[in-house]
């Protein structure tokens, strides 16, 4: 049975926590007033729409305020109108209308607090995800080795939404508390000192104790969250190893594991929800205390003459205010707190160091030949750990190169290092006598085409996915690639041709799909190739096919080819020799095999076993 | 969705009938502190009333507040205790069901839509027993309550409630027709942003290669563009729906006092007029209590279809009728250990029409190696997958051990067995975890596992690279093994095959993801391992498969040529063209 705390906390379920629980688990940003600091300096454009917001909401409490006010002096003239045997009914109406007014005022004012604070939210979402989608693109991909990267970007996606929401509802809610319960404070003692004292000393001791309540009810949250995420994670596990799981009877072991976690999460699932339960009918508590103190001692007061009795009208509407606001605020901190931390994220990743701005390079690559050069180049991943040491190469234009070497022996790192996927350490590769450096990175791009190994197509038609990002292609061009690689009776033959849009699950097959990449790669039509030949997953009729469509491809241009077919080894120009990370043997073929080298060994392993047919 | 209520076992209903009796008893002690505050004010109105009726009346009230708040929490403790066994109950059912699933049911629905009844659909559903529940009966009691309590006072306040509740109710309706579409359209919104982010990350070499980089962009920016704006127009009709409810609240109050302003002075100077300002005190607490349960319905509204969508997903899975069931048997027939034989089988995937395997019969007997050979969706894959019952047959009959495998009972007939797939699966845990996975296959009692560990891992030429790892063979998997390579992650696939010493041993197209060198020292490894073992090999390349006993050549579903090597170079068409395309490179050699 695997180790109980070698499972890492799964992130599953982030959406868990977004359901009509009350509370959410306070994720503590490090730095509170740094992250609201960036995120003002980047929503600056917002900033007025946001001061706009504040203010009406502002405007609105005070308005909202007067509302018992006026239902106090309402009571009053109504009770005067009792004792003095006629109610002053104009002025009743004078009252009930400026009420009503106040209300609306405050209404439309609420109306246009929310309405700019939506816009503004959403402005400032929609940037923040064009910025991160932008900003994906102009990092080196050195950065994503180093973390996990993809993991970032599902949080980021996700910090995004956090961030939106605590803006237009947290950042409001504070402000309309904070107002509410000054305002309230204020307006009670107006109205009157000694109610206004019981009523303060009433909530805030029920606050007070609320607050331990919740503060050490944190950890079941925390805990819940972390055993929602490993069961969940157990579910996915089990669930993707299926087959395995049948096939070794591990049934059992699996189910015990499941168990085991479903028991745990049981236990802090159903404290936490009660907890954060409790919040409810505890402020329900206060509110009703309150309501009962002002009954009562606002009665006293009001049979020894003291207050009138719309005095006691306005305070119960008080003390349902004055409660409320104390419970929001609680809640929107943690919330403002999880926004916070997410800023920090986001922000985090908008500010990887990006790749080099080249506008200034203004000189280009044209009608390039193809001749290829490699001068005493260093290159490591990690720069304290250098694989590859002072290698040194030239390759005249149309030379095919095959870059061979054992399953991981880094064998794309020449991919990265000719597309400029990475900088060099050291030395430098250049192009019909231009270093690759001194032109853009476009620019080294445009004279490459590229297959990979897995056939990358994104969701679009097929005649996207061929043309892609070249200009002004026509259809001819698109058909007669199609044709050269063989697609063409396929496409023809779909109910929309050209124009069918794949999805992730089309029924394309790998030989298929990667036939698509190659047609693509002759639209680009570029002087030097970079060729990926692995084609394990395609049976030996598709691999045919696909190894016609490589071998034209490669017909007039330099090319690097990751090579796994014998006859591509053995035809090759030159053949680069890779093992852990370095190139340790250059040469043809016949040179490499007399050599008696590490290519020798390499290649004796494969010769037997062709012997053995 | 009763359908899954009624799933609840009898201590959840127990619970489930205690928390409405809660939910009937705080409604009640609710409704009745403001009776109080009515009394009050008459006392206070009342020359001559006595103080301590007054605070008489305040105790009360206060209990009734403690009594509610007490109510309240025992309400919440046993929601809590009910969403909490529930799920967990529901959970466990689901998960056990899935185990006990065919590769026919996990088809049918889908690894990852499994995954996510098991997992959001059951939260969702925690949520909904837990809170919403309570709020669905809560809602209709408080109405009814509060309807008793103002029916027949005057019908000026009764008539100017009932106007204020019919806007509540167009407001609602407003925004479960204008707004809740919205709301639901914004996860398919977000998934095709999500896609489009997962498209750029997968594909961000090609992306730079081809400088595709504004293009992406531009697809990302229109996903983000949708979104936003369905979000905003969401986002709008409520907020501009918040105000107006706020505002016929708060004029509710404002209109009854001015009634009751009127209603007072025509009765002024009768006991009718204290009585009716006692109640226009109350009323309005009463009438506002009203709004606000009908404004409570929007939620409900947005509740219910997305709990009962959850809950027919998870009927959906327990309600599924299992196709491969258990057999009685245990053992083989004595004497035809290790044999596997097929007579005449055909086999179709569940609702598809043709046939993936036809008229099939062949006989691997104790310890001879038979190869399946041909090109993809031949049926290679389907074929092996009939031994350890993954599938059923359609027509014809499996037998191992000389018994038809669907007379076994399934744990039984897999202890037999040793099976490696096509792609490797690795579990998180440790290398050792993963290689001593399961239950059953021949270990004596007191083998050394840790050796037995160590030489599976040397047969499988991984000892290599898990030497090098980090704590060795207790280095970390992480889950799905995305911490080893390809070819590892086979290797040790290959290694929990061979630590499992089954009678039977099947690969499925297990060595591609090796290279040659690798793959030749493998098989040679594992051919000591294997003498007088059955085994069973689907490859794509010839090398792997030309010293297997038989052969067995497949196209399109049938078996076009079978015998050795030799022979089938001499007989089968299929396998020469086969063998042609990858000896003529390796030839040239």
């Amino acid at each position: 049975m695997a180790k109980k705390n070698s499972y890492q906390l799964g992130q599953a379920n982030i959406n868990s926590n977004r359901g009509p629980g009350r509370m959410r688990i306070a994720e503590k940003p490090r730095d509170f007033k740094g992250a609201a600091k960036k995120l003002l300096a980047y929503g600056k454009d917002i900033l007025p729409q946001f001061i706009l917001a504040f203010s009406a909401s502002v405007l609105s409490v005070i308005m909202t305020l007067f509302g018992p006010d006026n239902l106090s002096k309402m009571t009053n003239l109504i009770e005067a109108g009792m004792k003095s045997g006629g109610v002053d009914i104009p002025a009743v109406i004078r009252v009930a209308i400026r009420s009503l007014l106040f209300y609306l005022f405050a209404s439309v004012l609420i109306l246009i607090q929310s309405l700019n604070l939506n816009r503004a939210s959403q402005k400032l979402m929609r940037q923040m995800r064009n910025d991160i989608s932008h900003k994906l693109n102009r990092i080196p991909l050195k950065s994503f080795d180093s973390s996990s990267f993809g993991d970032v970007l599902s949080r980021v996606t996700n910090d995004v939404d956090t961030i939106g929401m605590s803006l237009n509802m947290a950042s409001s809610s504070v402000v309309t508390s904070i107002t509410t319960f000054i305002g309230c404070t204020i307006m009670m003692l107006l109205t009157n000192v000694k109610l206004t004292a019981i009523v303060l000393t009433c909530s805030i001791l029920g606050f007070l104790l609320m607050n331990v309540i919740i503060k050490r009810s944190q950890g079941y949250f925390t805990r819940r969250q972390s055993y929602l995420g490993l069961l969940n994670g157990h579910i996915e596990e089990m669930y993707a190893g299926h087959l395995i799981v049948k096939a070794y009877n591990g049934e059992d072991e699996s189910r015990e594991e499941f168990e085991y976690l479903n028991d745990k999460l049981f236990e802090n699932n159903w404290k936490s929800q009660f907890i954060s339960g409790i919040t409810f009918p505890l402020m329900e508590l206060l509110s009703n205390l309150g309501y009962v103190a002002v009954c009562v001692f606002g009665a006293m007061m009001a049979k020894a003459g003291t207050i009138p009795f719309g005095t006691i009208i306005a305070f119960i509407i008080y003390v349902r205010m004055f409660t409320m606001p104390m419970s929001m605020v609680a809640n929107s901190i943690t919330n403002l707190q999880s926004a916070a931390a997410a800023c920090e994220r986001v922000f985090e990743f908008l500010d990887v160091e990006e790749m080099e701005d080249e506008s200034y390079k203004t000189q280009r690559m044209e009608n390039i030949k193809g001749d290829v050069e490699f001068s005493h180049v260093h290159f490591g991943y990690d720069p304290d750990k250098i694989i590859i040491n002072d290698f040194s190469a030239n390759i005249e234009a149309g030379k095919k190169v095959a870059i061979v070497g054992p399953t991981g022996a880094g064998k794309t790192t020449m991919v990265n290092l000719l597309m400029r996927f990475y900088e060099l350490n050291g030395g430098k590769i250049s192009i019909d006598g231009i270093d690759t450096r001194d032109v853009t990175r476009e620019n080294v791009h445009e004279q490459f085409c590229m297959v990979l190994q897995d056939s990358w197509l994104f969701e679009g038609t097929i005649r996207e996915n061929i043309v892609y990002s070249m200009k002004d292609v026509s259809d001819e061009k698109v058909v007669e690639a199609c044709k050269l690689v063989g697609l063409h009776n396929y496409i023809s033959g779909l109910p929309n041709g050209y124009d069918t849009i794949l999805s992730e699950d089309s029924n394309m097959s790998a030989g298929q799909r990667q036939l698509m990449t190659i047609a693509r790669a002759m639209i680009q039509n570029a002087p030097l190739l970079i060729l990926d030949e692995a084609t394990s997953s395609v049976d030996t009729r598709t691999e045919q096919i696909v190894q016609d469509a490589m071998d034209l491809l490669t017909r007039g241009r330099t090319s690097f080819t990751i090579a796994h077919r014998l006859s591509t080894i053995r035809n090759a120009d030159i053949i680069l020799v890779m093992r852990d990370g370095d190139i340790v043997e250059t040469g043809t073929h016949e040179e490499l095999l007399q050599k008696g080298g590490f290519y020798s060994e390499l290649w004796t392993s494969q010769f037997v076993n062709a012997e053995a047919i | 969705m009763f359908k899954a209520i009624k799933r609840m076992r009898r201590q959840e209903m127990m619970l489930l009938l205690f928390s409405i009796a809660l939910v009937l008893a705080q409604v009640w002690t609710e409704m009745k502190i403001p009776d109080y505050m009515s009394s009050i004010t008459m006392l206070v109105q009342t020359e001559g009333s006595e103080m301590s009726a007054i605070w008489q009346a305040g105790g009360i009230m206060m209990l009734l507040a403690l009594l509610s708040t007490v109510i309240g929490l025992t309400s919440g403790y046993v929601s809590a205790m009910l969403g909490g066994l529930y799920s967990k109950h529901l959970r466990s059912d689901i998960f056990n069901k899935v185990q006990s699933f065919s590769l026919n049911e996990i088809d049918r629905f889908s690894t990852a839509s499994l995954i996510t009844r098991s997992t959001n659909d059951v939260t969702q559903m925690q949520m909904f027993i837990a809170g919403g529940l309570r709020m669905i009966i809560r809602t209709p009691i408080s109405v009814i309550v509060a309807l008793i309590k103002i029916w027949g006072k005057h019908w000026q306040w009764t008539s100017l409630t009932g106007g204020a509740i019919i806007a509540v109710i167009c407001i609602v309706i407003v925004v479960i027709k204008y707004a809740h579409p919205r709301f639901r359209k914004m996860q398919d919104l977000t998934d095709e942003l999500n896609k489009a982010t997962r498209e750029n990350l997968t594909g961000i070499r090609v992306i730079r290669a081809y400088n595709a980089e504004d293009y992406q962009e531009k697809k990302f920016e229109e996903a983000n563009e949708n979104l936003s704006y369905n979000m905003l127009a969401a986002q709008t009709i409520m907020s501009s729906t918040r105000p107006v409810m706020r505002f016929v609240n708060n004029g509710l109050t404002v209109g009854i006092y001015l009634i009751g302003a009127y209603l007072i002075n025509e009765t002024v100077g009768t006991t009718e007029a204290l009585v009716t300002f006692s109640e226009m005190v109350v009323f309005s607490n009463y009438a506002s209590r009203l709004l606000m349960s009908f404004m409570n319905l929007e939620m409900i509204f947005n509740m219910i279809p997305r709990a009962s969508v959850a809950a027919d997903r998870i009927n959906e899975v327990l309600d599924c009728d299992l196709e491969i069931t258990d057999g009685p048997e245990t053992e083989g027939v004595k004497g035809k250990e290790g044999t596997v034989e097929f007579r005449n089988v055909s086999f179709s995937y569940p609702g598809t029409e043709g046939e993936v395997l036809s008229d099939i019969s062949f006989t691997a007997e104790k310890g001879e190696t038979v190869a399946f050979i041909g090109a993809t969706g031949s049926g290679k894959t389907s074929l092996v997958n009939l031994i350890p019952r993954f599938y059923d047959v359609t027509k014809g009959e499996v037998l191992v051990d000389g018994r038809d495998v669907r007379e076994y009972n399934q744990h039984a007939l897999r202890n037999l067995i040793g099976y490696a797939p096509q792609t490797a699966v690795l579990f998180s845990g440790t290398v050792s975890s993963n290689i001593e996975y399961g239950e059953g296959g021949n270990h004596a009692e007191d083998e050394d596992s840790e050796a037995e560990v160590k030489r599976a891992v040397s047969i499988a030429q991984a000892t290599e690279f898990v030497e090098k790892m980090e704590n060795t063979y207790d280095a970390e998997i992480t889950r799905g093994g995305t911490n080893v390579s390809g070819g590892q992650r086979q290797r040790l696939s290959v290694a929990r095959v061979v630590y499992r010493k089954p009678e039977i041993y099947i690969f499925d197209d297990t060595f591609s993801a090796l290279d040659f060198k690798t793959d030749r020292l493998l098989r040679s490894a594992l051919k000591q391992e294997t003498a007088g073992v059955t085994t069973l090999i689907v490859a794509q390349r010839i090398g792997t498969i030309r010293d297997a006993d038989k052969i067995i050549v497949l196209d399109e579903g049938k078996a076009v040529g079978m015998g050795t090597h030799e022979e089938l170079m001499r007989s089968c068409q299929v396998y020469r063209e086969i063998a042609y395309t990858q000896l003529s490179e390796e030839e040239l050699a």
